[in-house]
């Protein structure tokens, strides 16, 4: 048990000890915090509206400015950030249960099964995650559920692809033989001795789809495919400050800023996570393996 | 390689099925009645009925999806429910704005990510280096569409070179007008897409970098670089050729926003509106189209793929 947290505690430290990790994770927990500090303090009530403050350039009180109706851009992305953290949160718990069902079908069970479930993921990865939310919105009308359901499908679908050939591999190590002759169950299996080594790759793609899920949400939500009018979103702020972009240009920069700071951190994270829990590097100072930096092979991107 | 592009013919005409019934049963699944939801609250037991005969949802659900795709076979998408007008015609029309903007977009994201993602791989743990990999990391978080609002405040709005929005009434006849409305647009997708595809770039340059034939090529007397550039290259290449499929795929969906934001009468611009106004047999025809021409985008990448690369011709 000792053994496990102090693997744990080493993990994180490497990803804290790469400037991308620090930088990802730095801005993912001030995004998250944001968020719920949102739900009790804004500086202003981001929904006041209040004709005689329109286009307030930033400065004291309003740091960022109003837009045109008067409401303080600050609070206005910090009660946004909500809506991000929901979409991401949301989007990754759909992607997880998808993307690890298809790859446990898709490896573990009969050979017909495993190559249907293959032939159908090779597939379905061709429909972008915009063409899946505005398949289900010509039916259902834009909603936040929309984007979240969408982007799990198609980041699940993803995970799928990725897992599954990782999940092949691990079945045939010696330690699965192990647990299954000691008389696990294969579900048992699966999760004390498969998931957990499969969990490396898997957490990577699911940062890296949380970026996606950001952007769609502010993308479809431009479009007006995502958050309710009513509700608070990056992308909504962006389509609305859009109108007077010709005549208050710095306006639209702060969301745009936000909705980039965030992906890139989520981006970021996943390749340091890619990093850390890369087993080729985890023997630092091995002589026969290259340090951190030395050209080596990199995997196949996949994003 | 004719046994591999007949497995690979196979497995595309398998996707445009699954994908054509998916489209088709999603638009179909919805809890209550479609005829009842497009005529909407104030419509008369007629007019439902109408609609219903219209679009054939008397039919079974079987006898529907075949009449579709007959229709499909005989290059008749069906028609809009509002304007009664052959989907078929209208993607042609708008086709003539999307196909060349996806075009540009597709060069300039070439023409900057290739040199770029070789010299940043080069370059690697140098100052110049480490700031292309870094520009290219933040440029791929940019959501399109802000990436789009930025360059019509500078490019437009301040410094006057460019239109801001619109497309010449008279379209391709006025063809410096056309070109100078795409440029904008075409920018803005082809940045955005570049800078992921630089990474790759990058990533893949890197990879050639650690070949054996590239240290070979280097102990027989060629600099780094230039074993790099003789025999490193053709490989960079390669692993570009297998991403085109994602990034036609990423043009599309840059195409659906942009076209929103630079109000360009295109594909994506009309997909927008008729999902928000719900005319389903249009979205439908629209969406096989799209997801049809990705399906087929990938088949021909992989062909391509297979044909360009000597080691693996042979091994098949």
């Amino acid at each position: 048990m000792t053994g496990r947290t102090r693997l744990k505690v080493k993990w994180l430290e490497r990803l804290w000890g790469l400037s991308t990790g620090r930088f990802g994770l730095i801005v993912v927990v001030v995004v998250v915090v944001t968020a719920i500090v949102s739900l009790f303090w804004t500086p202003f009530d981001p929904r006041q509206v209040e004709i005689s403050n329109r286009w307030v350039l930033p400065g004291w009180p309003h740091l960022l400015g109003t837009d045109g109706s008067g409401r303080d851009i600050l609070s206005l992305l910090m009660a946004g950030s909500r809506t991000t953290v929901l979409v991401a949160v949301g989007a990754g718990v759909i992607a997880t249960v998808i993307g690890v069902s298809l790859a446990a079908l898709g490896a573990l069970t009969a050979r017909w099964m495993r190559e249907s479930v293959a032939v159908l993921v090779d597939i379905l990865i061709a429909f972008p995650v915009l063409i899946i939310a505005m398949m289900i919105s010509a039916v259902w009308g834009g909603s936040l559920a929309v984007v979240i359901w969408s982007v799990g499908i198609g980041f699940g679908v993803n995970i799928a692809r990725v897992t599954r050939p990782e999940l092949r591999r691990v079945l045939h190590s010696d330690f699965v033989l192990a647990g299954r002759a000691s008389g696990l169950s294969p579900l048992q299996n699966l999760w004390r001795h498969l998931l957990p080594n499969v969990a490396p790759v898997f957490i990577v793609q699911l940062s890296w789809g949380m970026a996606v899920a950001v952007l769609a949400e502010a993308g479809l939500s431009y479009l007006g495919f995502g958050a309710p009018v009513t509700e608070p979103s990056w992308g909504l702020l962006l389509a609305e400050l859009q109108q007077y972009i010709t005549v208050y240009p710095l306006s639209v920069l702060w969301p745009g800023l936000a909705i980039t700071f965030t992906v890139l951190a989520l981006n970021l994270l996943g390749d340091a996570l890619r990093e850390a829990t890369d087993p080729t590097l985890s023997r630092g100072r091995d002589p026969l393996h290259p340090p951190r930096g030395a050209i080596r092979h990199v995997p196949e991107v996949v994003a | 390689m004719i046994r591999y592009t007949l497995t690979r013919l196979a497995l595309l005409l398998l996707g445009l099925l699954v994908a054509s019934v998916l489209i088709f049963l999603t638009l179909r699944v919805l809890p209550g009645d479609i005829a009842q939801l497009i005529a909407g609250t104030n419509s008369t037991p007629e007019q439902v009925e109408g609609i219903r005969q219209r679009l054939g949802l008397n039919q079974p659900l079987v006898a529907q999806y075949l009449d579709w795709i007959a229709g499909v076979f005989r290059g008749d998408l069906g028609s809009s429910l509002l304007t009664g007008s052959s989907v078929t015609s209208e993607l042609a029309e708008k086709a003539q704005v999307t196909v060349p903007l996806g075009i540009m977009s597709l060069t300039i994201a070439l023409l900057f990510s290739l040199p770029f993602g070789v010299l940043s791989a080069m370059r690697r743990g140098r100052a110049d280096g480490t700031a292309l990999s870094v520009g290219a990391q933040t440029l791929a978080a940019v959501p399109v569409v802000w990436a789009g609002m930025m360059l019509v405040v500078v490019f437009a709005v301040w410094l006057g070179w460019l239109p801001a929005q619109g497309f010449p009434r008279a379209g391709w006849d006025e063809p410096a007008a056309a070109l100078r409305s795409l440029l904008l647009p075409a920018l803005t997708i082809g940045i955005v897409e570049g800078a992921m595809l630089m990474r790759f770039v990058r990533s893949a340059t890197m990879q050639a970098v650690g070949q054996d034939y590239v240290r070979t090529a280097a102990a027989k007397g060629l600099t780094r670089n230039a074993a790099l550039i003789r025999h490193g290259l053709p490989n960079v290449g390669l692993s570009v050729v297998t991403v085109l499929g994602l990034q036609v795929a990423g043009i599309i969906v840059g195409a659906v926003v942009i076209e929103q934001l630079f109000t360009l009468p295109g594909i994506g611009r009309m997909l927008v509106a008729d999902v928000s106004a719900r005319d389903l047999p249009k979205v439908q025809g629209e969406l096989l189209v799209l997801t049809g021409f990705v399906l087929v985008v990938g088949f021909v990448v992989d062909l391509l793929h297979r044909f360009i690369d000597p080691r693996q011709r042979e091994s098949t």
